[in-house]
This record gives C-alpha cells, structure tokens and sequence, in this order.
C-alpha cells in the first residue's frame, strides 16, 4: 500500500492524504478522474472494485467519498474524498465508465445531495420522485410536510432522462428518451407477484424477448439514514433489521462491531460466539428462502414448501433464544442481549445432520430436473468482469468466480478460527447462483459445528456506558451477509447521534446488474434471473 | 332377468325405465325433448358437483405433496370447503373495467365453459350412460374441446391489459401446438380400434385394452397423449398463459367474481376430460376389468359397476397430472413449443405409421393371441 501511496503522490503532489485505518486521499474533483483511471489500471493491484460511493455534507463542502478496492484483494482498501463548495449547483465528474455500479450510486446521491454528476448518462433521481423539493440528507434540509405534501394523485411515469455532458463547447445539458417511441412496455411491478417486493421495473419487449429494462425504486425508501442522524446509536440498531430482513441479525452485527470498533468497546468471547453461531443460522435461513423463492419464480410451488419447512426450524431456534423469528433483536452493543437457552445446543445440533438430509432430498427432487436445468444453465450469464464492476459480491459474484466473501478475507468475529470452504464457481449463470447457495448452507452447517460444542462460559454482554458517543472520525465494518458485502459507515463528531451514517447494500449491486444480464432472455427468464440474484427490496431503498 | 343380477348396480335399467314410460305417455317428439331437457339438467349438475369435488381432492393431494394440511376448517376434513368456495365466488361482486371491449369480454368465459360442457357431453361415464352415442366420438371430441381456446384468445385480446394479452398469445400457440399432438395421439387408436364410436371402441377393449393391444405404438401414443392433453388444459409444468410468477393471472387477469369462476371450473373440468377420454380410449373406459374364457371371474368384475371402473381409472390418471404438476417447474415458451414441434410430433408421425403397420401385419396382441 506504501508503493500505491508513492504512485499517487507522483501523480498527485497537491493531493491531501489522512491519517486513517485506511488510506484516505482528498483530491479536487477535476483530479479525480485522473486518480482513479491511475488507480484503476494499476498492474499490480487493479483497484476495479467500487465498494461503496457516499454523498457527504461536510457543511463548508458537498462531496462524495469512494471506496476502493480491488478484486484480486479485497482487503486492500482505499478512501478517496472530493467535493464541492458550490452548493447552488454542485457539480462533480461522474466515475460510470469505470465502475458500473456507480450509475444507481450517483443517482442516489443526487436525490439525495443535488450533487449532479457530469458525464453520467442517466440523471434522474433514483429513490425519490423527480418533483421532490429540496435535498433531504443536506444538513440545511426544510422537512416541513407542507413542502413535499403526500400525493394521492396518481402520476405517469415520464421515460425521460435528464444529463449533463462534456463536450468541446463545455457543458451541455440535455433529455434523452429512456425508451424507443414504439417499444412495448409493460410494468413489472411495483405490485406484482415475483419481484420480491416492491420494486418496479419498467420493461420494454420484443414478443418474449425483453429488449430493455429500467429501475425504479423507492416505494419502500424509508430515509433510513437520514432517520438515523437523529437517533442513538442503540436506537438505530432497530433500523438494520428492516434492510435485508432476511440477514437482519448479520446487518445488525455489522452495525454493532462498527460502534465497538469506534468505541473501543471489547466483546466478550461467549458473545462471539454466539454471534457467529447466530449468523450462520441466519445465513441458512436466508439461503433457505432463496432458494424456495427461486424454484416458486420457476413454477415450482412445491419446492418453495419444502425450503420453508426447514427454514421454520431455524426460526423455531430463533423464537426459543429471544422470541423473534424474522428479526431477533440479538444483537446488541457490547454483546448478544441474551443469552442462549438451556436446550440450545441440543437443538442446534439435531438440526445439522437433518438439513443435511434435506439437501440431498432438494437435490434429488429439483437440481436435477430437467426442466429446471433449462431454466437455468446457461441462462443470465455474469461475467466476473462484470460482477466486479457492478459490485456483485455473496453468492451471485462468487458464481461469476470472484472471490469476494468477507468472512474469508476480512474475518470478523469468529471467522478466522473456523474452516470452512469459499465456493466459488465459474459457470456464471442462474444455475451456478443456485448451487452455489445450497453450498454455502452446507459450509454453515459446518462452522456451526466447529463452534457448537466450544462455546465458553462468561459473560455474553460488556458493560457500556449508558449514553454512547463515538470519539471523531470515519468508522467502517462490512461483512458478509446473506446477498453479499453488507457495510456500515459511520462519520462520527463525537455526539452521541451519527454525522452522516450510510449503508452498503448487497441488493443494490444485485438489481443493478439486472438490465444487464436479462437483456435478450424470455420475460420468464428475467423472473428466473431475478430469483437466481436474489435480492431484497427495503435493502435497496433503505 | 340374468343381467339384474349379474349387474345389480348399473343405471341401464332405470334409463330404460324412464323412457319407456315417457314414450308411452307421450309423443314421440315430447318424450325426447323431455329425456333432452333431464339429460342436460344432469349434466349440468354433474359438471358443477364434479368440479368442486375435483377442486377439494386438488386441494388435498397437493397438501399431502406439499408436507400441508390443506382444507380442514369447513366440516370434517374441509370436505365442505369447495361448497362454501362456490358461494363465495358466487356472491362476489364482477368487476367492470374501463375500456375494455364489454362484449368480448363477457362473452369469452362461456366460450370456455361451452366447450368444455360439450365435451363433457359426450363422455361414456358408464354402460349405456352417455348422452350421445356418435359415430364419429373421437372426431367430434377433439372437435369441440378446441373451441376453449377461443375463449382464452378472447379474454386476453378484450381484458385491455398487456399481462392478458401476453398470456393470451402464449395460450394459442401452445394450444395449436398441442391439440396436433393430442389429435395424433387419438388417430393412432383410432387405427388399432378401427372406430371412432366410442361405444365400439370400448367394446373392442373388452379383454384387451387398447394400450396393451396395440403395445409400442400404444405405449407411445398414451404417453404423448398423457403429455399433450396436460398440456392443453394449461396446468402446471405447461401453464405458461397464466404463469403467475411472471404475468400474475393471465388471461383471465381482470376477471372477478363469477367470470373467474368459469375460468375456474373450465379448468379443473378440462383435466378430468382429458383423463376421461385417455381412460376411455387407452384404458378400456368403463369395462370392468374381463380375462377371456375365465367367466364366472369376468362375473364378478361385473358386480363393480361400471361407472365406478370408469372413475377409478380417471382418478388414477388425475393423480398422475397432479403429480406432475406439483413436482415440476414451467417450461419456458420456446422449449413448450421446441418439445411439440421437434420431439412430439415427429414421434407421433412415425408412430402412426408404426400402428398402421401394426394393424396391418396383424402383430397386435388380439391378433397374435
């Protein structure tokens, strides 16, 4: 990292470098392309993986920080910060060409900031209606319901894009049609029965054949992370269960290691312990779901039973430690709120050799189908060029063959002193995303096993202060979940409430990349796709 | 008098009865038009009892597939939850939509429901319980179940919605697809019996069913038929026009009320058709089960009676539909249609031709036997 350091300081000797857990540099925006197309082709260390893009109100600045990573190594991090001071028309260059995520990203960014973006090829507002006013993550913020007052006028969606482009003469804005005049468009969603919640896509097809697909979220944006600026930090722990509720206990254990790591907060063991157990408990529900959810947008209701039935089992242990089911209220700062009950282990372990069996029973009953293959071989391909460039991480990247799970290479928790195998395949298509989840089940299985009998008297939760305060500065924790890398940040001037807290979406990456992939596949092969990638809606409008 | 005893439970005599006293007390003219009116009234009841009875039975094998209950909240076992299903569905209001094409859209529910009513007509449920008897049963079967389709068509096309309309179109091309197959499927038999009169071809069953008969050819024929005829009444793996993971409902998407209901029981009544007319031509339909020259075993098959040969055979090949249908995943439009126009019909060619040589060469088992 000292080598990427001396590469950025030739490049850039004005650039402004901090002294973090990560290496942070703080280039004027007219720099930052120079920067990262540097970075971005650096031999040694390609740094082609954009793990996260935050608008910021530094109040003095608008601006946006990068994460950066690489996908060969992805414990290799760099933050780059830019930022304007034009807060009447902010305007940054946009980094779509180099990081296909960035698209969703940076709209996202502008509803929210106003900070447009130059070059970006599609500048709608992405979360909010076009007709909002006001930027609501700006410090400086009028939420006054009389401003936005809540429409019951049903509006038309107007395929329109907004941009602003570079061109010889300078800035030029233009509206570009999203959609040719004639296409046939049809709405899946928001209301509708596979798209897993509601999210719309708006769909132009060919006969069968979908032709172009365009995003539109939000119907569930509960401003989250706005919410969270005025809230304590236990107070917010509530927020991450309602992201990907099926991973809620690892959202919530990322928040917590987040304010621990910041608050220098020590973790009893037993409380590791039962985190990690707890997690992969959740990782097996939520594969689980995933994968009757897939064979339900296939046609295969039977199979969808047959997932739930299992899955049921882990709730029941879920229900028996803490009373809930779906979101459990278990994690907490300092530790687990309660403690494990008498009959835990006992149960945990009847559970293991019977999901076992029950794999073998989905393999024998649909894997194998010859129908399904078709389904499914060959179909959505992503390519791990793509998965990287679209931020594709869990499951669904490792199909495409990246290595991307954090658990291995930034272990948390217990993670490092369990083994377990990262599955990774090569095959890249839906049928690929399916194995892979059935996999990872069976790894679960066999980290809770190697933890199961080993859990330690003591404690299960440290003792903190009633108020937390965070001491000034940027905090950041990912970690796996069940869709992929789930992250929390958190920008900290030593209140007890957040500056500026942001989290990283799996699901976000997920939709994304599906205009991509279903381009040129039967409609009902996009349904397929979308159950192979597997994401959550309120984890994508937060 | 042997044939009250040997047969004590068949309708044949009541029949009998009824006519000969409508005949005697009336014109020749009123005592049809009467026997017409009590025949249709029948069936019509029939029809609507075995749809819910069809519908309960689904409900209850798929949750016994499914590690589920199923119904069990209305009388003992749920059994009556078909009934308060046709109340409810009965007192639901029928939605009007906005620009829609009205008449279209009315009119197709009864498209589907006439067709599979005239169908049904012509089903042999039993000895001597048919209500017509044609010469050509086969032809005229095939015939009037492919008038269904216009319904599908019209519902999609009226209904102003593009899921329906999608749906729709998918429907077409797989009904036009599949009735070829089913239609192939039929001739094949229909060479081996030498019939298209059902009676007859029932009658040719007597101690050899047809699907033994005619062995390869038959086995081949039951098979593709089995598949085509799933495939026609647009269930589960084949269920595409309505597809509810991709275009929620379909055609009958804006359909409420009563008009869904039709949709509704046109279904479930279309499966027991096709397995009635499988039964009926490959199984040996009503026969009860005869060995030659062992009579007084063939005796007391006869004291089953016939029309519970011919539900029992039914009911075993709706279970094999509901089987597949709960086990497997849709197939997506172009492997519905590749499987049809690549593998079945071709199959089904050659097939056909197997049976004529079959027939011809004298090597089905009535003839080698």
């Amino acid at each position: 990292m000292e080598n990427i350091k001396q590469i950025i300081v030739d490049l850039l000797p004005e650039a402004v470098f901090e002294e973090k857990e990560k290496l942070t540099v703080i280039v004027e925006p007219t720099d930052l392309r120079r920067l990262i197309k540097l970075l971005y082709d650096n031999k040694d260390l390609p740094f082609d993986y954009l793990v996260y893009l935050i608008g910021m109100d530094w109040g003095e600045k608008l601006g946006v920080i990068y994460l950066l990573s690489s996908s060969t190594d992805t414990s290799k991090e760099i933050v780059i910060k830019t930022g304007t001071a034009d807060r009447e028309n902010p305007l940054l260059y946009t980094v779509t060409d180099f990081y296909e995520t960035a698209h969703l990203n940076e709209r996202e960014v502008y509803a929210m900031y106003g900070i447009r973006f130059i070059n970006n090829p599609d500048m709608r507002r992405f979360l909010l209606n076009d007709d909002w006013v006001g930027f609501p993550m700006r410090k400086d913020y009028d939420g006054d319901p009389a401003i936005n007052p809540v429409s019951v006028v049903s509006k038309d969606i107007i395929d329109k894009a907004p941009r602003i482009m570079e061109t010889p003469e300078g800035l030029k804005e233009e509206i570009v049609n999203v959609f040719e005049p004639d296409d046939y468009l049809i709405n899946i969603g928001p209301q509708h029965p596979s798209t897993h919640g509601v999210m719309h896509f708006r769909t132009a097809l060919n006969g069968e054949v979908v032709k172009k697909i365009d995003i539109h979220s939000g119907y569930i944006h509960r401003g989250i992370e706005k919410l969270s600026e005025s809230l304590m930090y236990p107070q917010i722990l509530h927020f991450t269960d309602r992201l990907d509720y099926l991973s809620a206990n690892i959202n919530r254990h990322a928040l917590c290691m987040c304010v621990e790591k910041a608050a220098g907060i020590e973790v009893p063991l037993r409380a590791q312990y039962i985190r990690t157990i707890m997690d992969e408990l959740n990782r097996m529900s939520s594969h689980l779901l995933a994968w009757s959810a897939q064979t339900n947008d296939l046609g295969a209701t039977t199979a969808f039973i047959y997932g739930m039935r299992e899955r049921e089992m882990i709730l029941d242990i879920f229900d028996k430690t803490c009373g809930g089911r779906l979101i459990i209220n278990q994690n907490v700062i300092g530790g687990v709120m309660f403690d494990i009950y008498a009959d835990f282990q006992k149960d945990v372990k009847a559970f293991i050799p019977y999901m076992r069996e029950k794999l073998k029973e989905y393999d024998r009953f649909f894997s194998h189908n010859v129908i399904a293959l078709g389904r499914m071989v060959k179909i959505g391909i992503l390519s791990r060029q793509d998965a990287i460039s679209y931020g594709v991480t869990g499951p669904a990247g490792r199909a495409s063959g990246w290595a991307c799970d954090v658990r291995k290479y930034q272990p948390y928790a217990l993670y490092d002193q369990v083994e377990f195998k990262e599955i990774i395949r090569n095959e890249s298509d839906s049928y690929a995303r399916y194995l892979n989840r059935l996999d990872e089940i069976e790894e679960s299985l066999k980290i809770i096993e190697q933890l199961i009998d080993n859990i330690p008297e003591g404690e299960h939760l440290a003792k903190t202060k009633a108020i937390i305060r965070l001491p000034e500065g940027e905090y950041y924790q990912g970690v796996e979940a069940g869709k992929g890398l789930f992250g929390v940040y958190i920008e900290s001037r030593g209140d007890k409430t957040p500056y500026r807290l942001k989290f990283r979406s799996p699901s976000l990456s997920l939709v994304s990349v599906m205009p991509l992939i279903c381009k040129n596949e039967k409609i009902s092969d996009f349904i397929g796709i979308g159950g192979s990638m597997d994401y959550v809606i309120p984890d994508i409008d937060r | 008098m042997l044939l009250d005893y040997s047969q004590p439970l068949e309708f044949t005599k009541l029949t009998r009865w009824i006519n000969t006293f409508l005949t005697e007390n009336l014109s020749s003219f009123w005592a049809i038009f009467v026997e017409l009116v009590i025949v249709g009234l029948l069936l019509l009841a029939f029809y609507a009892v075995l749809a819910m009875i069809l519908i309960y039975v689904e409900r209850k094998i798929t949750a016994f597939f499914q590690a589920r209950i199923g119904p069990n909240r209305v009388g003992k076992y749920g059994i009556l939850q078909s009934v308060a299903d046709v109340l409810k569905i009965l007192i639901k209001e029928i939605i009007h939509i906005n620009r829609v094409d009205k008449f279209l859209f009315y009119a197709a529910p009864f498209f589907m429901i006439v067709a599979s009513m005239l169908t049904f007509g012509a089903i042999p449920f039993g000895k001597d319980l048919y209500s017509i008897d044609f010469n050509i049963g086969v032809f005229y079967v095939t015939a009037v179940s492919s008038l269904g389709i216009i319904g599908v068509l019209l519902a999609g096309w009226s209904s102003n919605n593009k899921y329906s309309m999608i749906g729709a179109m998918r429907s077409g091309a797989q009904f036009v697809s599949y009735e070829l197959s089913a239609g192939f499927a039929l001739m094949t038999m229909v060479v081996l019996s030498g019939t298209m009169q059902f009676s007859e071809m029932i009658e040719s069953q007597r101690y050899c069913w047809n699907i033994f008969n005619g062995h390869i050819a038959s086995l081949v024929a039951f098979v593709i038929y089995l598949i085509s005829g799933h495939a026609e009444t647009n269930r589960g793996p084949f269920d595409l026009p309505e597809a509810e993971s991709e275009l929620t409902a379909g055609y009958h998407t804006e359909y409420s009320g009563l008009q869904f209901g039709f949709f509704y029981l046109a279904e479930y009544l279309n499966m027991f058709i096709i397995a009635a007319i499988a039964t009926t031509v490959f199984l040996g339909g009503w026969m009860p089960f005869q060995v030659s020259g062992w009579d007084g075993f063939n005796q007391l098959m006869w004291y089953i009676p016939s029309y519970v040969w011919f539900f029992a055979k039914t009911g075993l090949l709706i279970f094999f539909s509901l089987w597949v249908r709960w086990s497997f995943p849709r197939l997506r439009i172009d492997q519905l249609l590749n499987l049809e126009w690549k593998y079945l019909l071709p199959i089904n060619m050659v097939n056909i031709l197997l049976m004529v040589l079959l027939v011809l060469a004298g090597w089905t088992l009535t003839d080698i036997f």
